[in-house]
């Protein structure tokens, strides 16, 4: 079987759509915040899939600055995970409620 | 090529300037020091751009768009970083906080809101709002001690990395059924051949990123958290700048497929729609709130529903009110987030009830938080009455005088809460002891004050810059020099 543009396409929606729902279901902040990761991962996967199949190099110049943001951001937010652990020594999210209104 | 350098001189001074101020922190480690160089470079940034407004065109293989627009943006910016970093100072000190990554970090935040106004491209757009919206989660977290800044850190980085990657696919659906990054160039393949599916449902994931941002309803709540947990200034660097800031990349993005959402009833639609929800739900949800941040924080709601009419509108005139109302909002918003947090003291004095007679300790701080909060509520002579008379007019003129209507309404109802705080200060007596506060920065309110009554009395000026600086991004087709 060949693989055509729409099998990747498939594949990187259903990775998005579990990042998704992981996000919106799971209370560990570090696992929200995994599936975040997948969520940008997905979306690299479509950005090569689209690059490969249109033979244009833009998608893939774009993976690497979302690397690179991508790992920007996991420092800030686990350094932030830290910083809430020390003080609550929990991250479960669904304790983490004292600002509300 | 030297063109492409003169051109992005701003965005170019700022990178440069907030590397120079982290070697400078990182050899003589002195906030104070940091903090004057912060000020400085944003004087600096903000008078190139001043210098640059005439220059337009694209820069860098037409990664950048600079014109009119995105220098009014950046001076915007500037104004923003430099009024917050002016009014951080003794809040920082109160907190113990006050270290000078805090400069450099807003410095980093404003460098990412010019590259997000001046983006011709999907990777700039979504390098610029990373920079700064990565930024803005240390600056909501920086009080690491405090477990309320803590949460509000926490839940403004996953939602904004969750929006974050909304928005990213997006664009890669884009880049899918157009072949192209550059926005003109995604302009210009939808209109030779019809949008697709594909297209939409990625500019709808695009937009849905953007209203994270701005705090639209829907995607609102996490908006009085933050606000409430972040240090005060920070929040009203994130309720001003970068709400200015996602607002410029809507106008651009919105600017250059105008030819095809113009032909679209149903973006029209939805977009007055969430205008119509985010006014409301914002201006109802203040009236129940009785702490200052927390109020301010849904009026900020509030205040991007307002704005969004002007998208809605889908007009220049729109798009300028919404420049002009950018503005004055920066003033008066950081103007009113600078008197809470010079009163505020370890999470007291935070309820409209605390500024009892204020007029009688501090006069002149208490007629500048009344100028700021009849300004918010939209009272004629001042500043917010001009934006948003110049938003809704628009509205009008695009034959949606519903939603401009319903704008009205809903800032009636909005005075309820800006008056009350204006009660508390001038008609009741106050309890306990004196509010204290250093004399100096009631000066520099009274000026920023003077400022918005200004932009309210002489608003023509203004507008027709704004008017000028939108012609540039009106024309998606045209090509650098």
């Amino acid at each position: 079987m060949q693989l055509e543009l729409n099998h990747y396409l498939w594949l990187s929606a259903f990775m998005f759509t579990v990042g998704v729902v992981g996000v919106l279901v799971r209370r560990n902040a570090i696992v929200i915040f995994m599936c975040i990761e997948l969520m940008l991962n997905a979306v690299n996967l479509s950005f090569i899939a689209f690059s490969h199949f249109m033979r244009d190099i833009q998608g893939q110049l774009m993976v690497f600055f979302v690397m690179t943001v991508a790992a920007a951001e996991a420092a800030v937010g686990l350094a932030i995970v830290i910083a809430l652990f020390r003080n609550k020594q929990t991250v479960n999210i669904d304790e983490i409620n004292i600002l509300k209104g | 090529m030297p063109n492409d350098y003169l051109l992005s001189l701003p965005i170019l001074a700022a990178a440069g300037w907030s590397v120079l101020l982290i070697i400078l922190e990182a050899m003589l480690s002195r906030a104070a020091l940091t903090r004057v160089f912060a000020m400085l470079g944003f004087a600096l940034v903000g008078g190139l751009s001043v210098i640059g407004f005439p220059l337009q065109g694209l820069a860098f293989s037409e990664m950048l768009r600079i014109g009119g627009f995105q220098h009014f943006a950046n001076i915007i910016f500037c104004l923003s970083g430099l009024l917050v970093v002016a009014l951080s100072e003794k809040y920082l000190d109160d907190e113990n906080v006050h270290y000078g990554e805090y400069y450099i970090v807003a410095f980093i935040s404003v460098v990412g809101m010019m590259l997000l106004a001046a983006a011709a491209n999907m990777a700039i757009l979504f390098i610029g709002l990373e920079m700064m919206s990565i930024a803005l989660y240390v600056l909501a977290g920086l009080m690491r001690r405090d477990v309320r800044s803590n949460e509000a850190a926490m839940k403004y980085f996953l939602l904004g990395a969750f929006a974050s990657g909304l928005l990213l696919y997006g664009i890669s659906l884009i880049y899918g059924a157009t072949g192209e990054l550059a926005l003109h160039k995604i302009a210009i393949a939808i209109q030779t051949g019809s949008a697709s599916m594909l297209f939409w449902i990625g500019f709808g994931l695009l937009i849905t990123g953007f209203l994270f941002k701005i705090s639209a309803v829907p995607f609102h709540q996490w908006t009085p958290d933050v606000y409430d947990g972040s240090p005060t200034p920070a929040a009203a660097f994130m309720s001003t700048g970068a709400k200015a800031a996602a607002f410029s990349a809507l106008i651009v993005v919105v600017t250059n497929f105008s030819t095809l959402l113009q032909n679209s009833p149903t973006w029209s639609l939805v977009i007055s729609s969430i205008a119509l929800a985010t006014m409301v739900v914002g201006n109802i949800a203040a009236l129940a709130q009785e702490n200052l941040k927390r109020m301010l924080a849904y009026s900020s709601v509030a205040h991007a529903g307002y704005m969004l009419v002007g998208i809605a509108a889908a007009t220049p005139d729109g798009y300028s009110g919404i420049m002009f109302y950018t503005l004055v909002y920066t003033l008066m918003n950081i103007g009113a987030f600078g008197v809470v947090a010079l009163l505020e003291s370890k999470e007291n004095l935070l309820l409209a009830s605390d500024y009892a007679g204020l007029f009688k300790h501090r006069p002149m701080l208490a007629g500048a938080m009344a100028v700021f909060m009849l300004s918010l509520a939209g009272v004629p002579p001042l500043g917010g009455f001009i934006g948003k008379y110049k938003v809704f007019a628009a509205a009008v003129d695009a034959k949606l005088t519903w939603l401009a209507l319903a704008g009205v309404l809903a800032s009636a109802v909005s005075a309820y809460y800006y008056l009350r705080v204006v009660y508390f200060m001038f008609m009741r007596d106050p309890v306990g002891e004196a509010i204290s506060a250093p004399a100096t920065s009631s000066l520099a309110f009274a000026l920023i004050a003077v400022a918005v009554v200004l932009l309210g009395v002489f608003p023509t000026e203004i507008l027709r810059i704004t008017d000028a600086a939108l012609k540039f991004a009106q024309l998606p087709t045209q090509t650098g020099f």
